[in-house]
């Protein structure tokens, strides 16, 4: 019964790298100058390379898709950073159009990149809510309607006449979210709204995104969240350095993709291919066992080392950072090479580096991971946050072994996410002693 | 709601291209304006005109007073440098008003023509995210400067009846209404240009910076400073070339009965500035669509 919303065609998409220069407009003149004169251009490309899609200041974000979406489909959209993902978001919201090819959509569209976009910290939360609904293509009397709903989602009533600027974060994207909710468009585009927020609020998100799909709406997901994407997609489809290389129901996509993330041999070496940023590339990172060993296996009893080589372009503080995620793409360990983040704080913290080959060692204690697979992420970042710099994401897959120790003291799984050993104690008191306790803490 | 959409599509084979409701290719060959989509839009214009307003007055404690402190300094400089001391003549009206009307409708045109100008760089984080027809943000601009121009001018009426109150030599006339008019062209014309520069400066970057210079150099090319009596009588055709030039001698006209630009200047000029307004919304609907790819 169910029939296409949404058809993209051989669609294409190109990049130009790098900036355009001073003296563009000289040499636009220039040609336009021969061309009128019927010369032959004096800038133009030798072999005429403009022609070939490999040339190097020229990237395809995206190489000939094909597909369609069916009305009342939850298609989650998956894959690596730079697969192409928020291109691909980017063409539905219509902030930029395709290179080549084309893409037929029919009802409404409405797109959440980010949510939030136009809110000014001056206006209060009432006056956002209709700025908002106004920029993402809501009339007055629209937004009037749903007024009191959009205030009753955010659960912020008492602070809707408030500037947003006095706002916690939180707040400022239960509200946003909660206008972005009710566009009711016939279409819905979410990226990575899931990844803010606290967990009741997500699990309303998730709500509000399912009940819409319920109601026979067409939903376009993009998440890292793996667990998300399977709980709320019926489809997925798998993008790889801008193809689709699979578009399957969700569990098989799901499946394949992490089955294909991250290197197993518990090193990888990029050398001058590796993620860089203008000022730093990741070049190898390697896992290291107590031994030195590189390993993908670590038995629970050991620490896990990881080597970061990295080569700095351009001098600067870097903030060296791992992330370590379940398969479901839930992140277990963050941490950034932060005094506050370190056993006894790195000599070379907050210090420029200069240009050339460095190297980061950092050691993940002991007893402290669950048994289990784990992808890790790397970033070299520039600034405390880790906004900027160079991101190694799922660069790679490891396993934590159970110990025997462990398996044969319990054979439940527990749960938690990690498992550092506590100081536990268990020890007979006397009556009177709990007595005595319980009238000192009484008269405190 | 989808009832509807299912008739629909059962009337229509599955390649009818009337079967789609948004179509998005490449901008080859697309001369598709969608100015009807600003009308439909038109609440957001409201919203970000009001945005503006608030912000700007609860950022700033002198908010509105710098409103009024800029052009009374400049008026006060030209009195002063082109009055005084360079001592150009002002066609008999008292010298501060004299500059004042011209400062202020000309910071109008040049502040609403700037930030025009600057449209997709000042708004990338929003366009970067979200479709509305682009056009929205120019024209919210050239508004909230009207808000500028009309507490300017309400300033300028004092003086203006002062000096009528002290027996200056000029009459208060009716067609004191059709100050909006000239407004109206202002807008229209500061849109126009402001549309073209920034098609230009999202591709060549390094123009941004000769636009508050070509600004300043437009301005001794139009009479602000001087009236339009002191231009030869041989280069007025040429001169009034200048769309500005016509709105700021008609103005005076108005205010103080001063020398009346002819009709086919005042024709000229509303010429240029619809033919401005037509180039610099075609071109800007042609750069919207990949804007996004280069700022």
């Amino acid at each position: 019964m169910s029939h296409t919303v949404i058809e993209f065609e051989n669609v294409w998409k190109e990049y130009r790298l790098g900036t355009l220069g001073h003296g563009t407009l000289y040499r636009d003149l220039q040609s336009w100058w021969a061309r009128l004169r019927g010369k032959e251009d004096p800038n133009a490309l030798i072999g005429d390379v403009e022609r070939d899609p490999s040339s190097a200041d020229r990237f395809w974000a995206l190489q000939d898709l094909n597909f369609s979406v069916q009305e009342g489909d939850v298609l989650g959209i998956v894959g690596k950073n730079g697969a192409g993902k928020s291109t691909l978001l980017k063409i539905l919201s219509r902030v930029t159009l395709p290179t080549r090819g084309e893409i037929r959509i029919k009802g409404r569209c409405a797109s959440l990149l980010e949510i939030g976009t136009g809110f000014h910290p001056e206006l209060t939360g009432r006056e956002n809510i209709y700025l908002n609904g106004a920029i993402l293509g809501m009339n007055r009397a629209e937004i009037d309607r749903k007024l009191d709903e959009i205030i009753a989602f955010s659960g912020i009533e008492q602070f809707i006449d408030t500037p947003v600027k006095r706002y916690s974060s939180g707040m400022y994207v239960r509200l946003a979210f909660a206008v972005a909710a009710h566009l009711d468009p016939e279409i819905l585009v979410v990226d990575e709204v899931l990844a803010v927020g606290d967990f009741e609020f997500q699990a309303k998100c998730l709500d509000k995104m399912r009940s819409a799909s319920q109601s026979g709406r067409t939903v376009l997901f993009v998440s890292h969240n793996l667990q998300a994407v399977t709980n709320l997609c019926t489809r997925a489809i798998l993008l790889q350095k801008g193809r689709m290389i699979m578009n399957d129901d969700v569990q098989s996509v799901l499946r394949h993709y992490v089955q294909n993330i991250g290197s197993e041999g518990g090193q990888i070496i990029w050398g001058e291919d590796g993620p860089s940023s203008p000022e730093v590339r990741i070049e190898r990172i390697r896992m290291l066992r107590e031994n030195g060993l590189v390993s993908s296996e670590f038995p629970f009893e050991e620490r896990i080392g990881v080597e970061i080589t990295f080569r700095v372009l351009m001098p600067r503080v870097f903030f060296p950072t791992i992330h370590i995620k379940n398969l479901d793409g839930v992140a277990c360990i963050a941490s950034t090479n932060f005094p506050a983040m370190s056993v006894t704080p790195d000599p070379a913290y907050n210090t420029r580096l200069e240009v050339g080959l460095h190297r980061t060692m950092v050691w993940i204690p002991s007893h402290f991971m669950m048994d289990g697979d784990y992808l890790l992420d790397v970033v070299m970042a520039v600034t405390p946050g880790i906004r900027g710099g160079a991101y190694a994401e799922d660069a790679l897959k490891f396993t934590v072994a159970d110990s025997i120790e462990l398996r044969t003291q319990y054979s439940l799984t527990t749960g938690g996410m990690v498992m550092p050993r506590l100081d536990w104690r268990t020890e007979p008191i006397s009556e009177a002693e709990a007595l005595s306790k319980a009238i000192s803490e009484a008269s405190a | 709601m989808t009832t509807g959409v299912e008739t629909n599509s059962s009337d229509n084979n599955a390649a009818s291209p009337g079967e789609w409701d948004l179509i998005l290719r490449s901008r080859k060959g697309l001369l598709d304006l969608q100015l009807d989509k600003l009308w439909t839009y038109r609440d957001l214009i409201y919203l970000l005109v009001r945005r503006d307003f608030v912000s700007f007055y609860k950022q700033t404690i002198l908010g509105p007073l710098w409103y009024i402190i800029q052009p009374l300094l400049s008026t006060f400089v030209f009195t002063i440098v082109f009055g005084r001391i360079a001592r150009i003549p002002t066609d008999g009206v008292p010298p501060f008003l004299f500059y004042f009307c011209g400062t202020v409708i000309w910071n109008y045109y040049s502040n609403s023509m700037q930030q025009i100008s600057n449209t997709f760089i000042a708004n990338a984080g929003i366009f970067g995210k979200v479709y509305f027809p682009r056009l929205v943000a120019p024209i919210s601009t050239t508004i909230i400067n009207v808000a500028q121009l009309v507490i300017q001018f309400a300033l300028f009426s004092f003086f203006y009846g002062y000096y009528f109150w002290q027996g200056a030599s000029f009459s208060v006339q009716p067609q004191l209404l059709l100050i909006p008019v000239l407004v109206l062209q202002t807008m229209l014309l500061s849109l126009g240009v402001g549309t073209i520069v920034s098609s230009l400066t999202t591709r060549y970057r390094d123009l941004a910076f000769a636009v508050p210079f070509t600004l300043q150099l437009w301005m001794y090319a139009t009479p602000v400073v001087y009236p339009l009596s002191q231009i030869p009588p041989a280069w007025v055709d040429l001169y009034m070339l200048n769309p500005m030039a016509s709105i700021v001698e008609t103005l005076r006209h108005i205010l103080f009965q001063t020398g009346l630009p002819e009709a086919k200047h005042l024709a000229i000029s509303w010429g240029i500035t619809i033919v401005l307004l037509g180039i610099g919304v075609v071109q800007f609907a042609k750069t919207e669509k990949d804007a996004m790819d280069r700022v």
